[in-house]
């Protein structure tokens, strides 16, 4: 699925012209990113969350030479899917078999 | 930020919409993600990043709380990759 599909339902579900579908489906993506930029946090019940991870530096290698590089320290975005999108993926092919483990509970 | 935050930011942007219509449209937009993820599709949003399905195999746990061995069965999890553009204004 791709983002022009993505804007091609919103408009067949909704009244709204592509035009305006594309707008409001942009808008909800950037401000996802403006937030994370603010240092905010982003908690969509039944989807998940989006937060900043830091990333310690590391010894790395280019791939291409095997010569030894330092990966400097970075942020990175990060999605933790929530527990509703997590219990729907796992139910969608093995039905009730794919669930997690669960520790018994006393 | 929560989905109310978001669905005020699509409401404040975009005249002629309710507030619960732009409500309405968060809530589509996160199900349409979800179905096609249920689908086994990734998803590709430009500019953003592309959420997909990974597998996860089989492996030993422990239960946190009581230190009890356990095995965690293959599931699957849903990873994003955030886009370039995404990315390179963080770091």
């Amino acid at each position: 699925m791709t983002k022009a599909e993505l804007i091609e339902e919103v408009s067949r579900v909704s009244d709204l012209t592509k035009k305006h579908s594309e707008i409001i489906v942009d808008t909800v993506f950037k401000s996802i990113i403006n937030a994370l930029h603010r240092g905010d946090k982003i908690e969509l019940r039944g989807f998940g969350s989006f937060r900043i991870r830091q990333r310690e530096s590391r010894k790395g290698r280019n791939p291409k030479t095997g010569e030894r590089v330092d990966v400097p320290a970075k942020k990175v975005p990060y999605f933790k899917p929530g527990k509703e999108l997590k219990e729907l993926i796992n139910q969608s092919q093995e039905g009730l078999e794919g669930a997690q483990a669960q520790p018994q509970q006393d | 930020m929560t989905k109310a935050d978001l669905s005020r930011v699509v409401y404040e942007r975009h005249g002629g919409l309710s507030n619960k219509e732009a409500s309405r449209l968060v809530d589509l937009i996160l199900e349409f993600i979800k179905q096609g993820l249920c689908d086994g599709e990734r998803v590709q949003i430009s500019g953003f990043g592309t959420f997909l399905v990974r597998e996860k195999k089989e492996r030993k746990g422990r239960n946190p709380q009581t230190g009890e061995e356990m095995t965690i069965l293959p599931r699957k999890s849903v990873v994003f990759r955030p886009s370039k553009s995404f990315q390179n204004g963080f770091s």
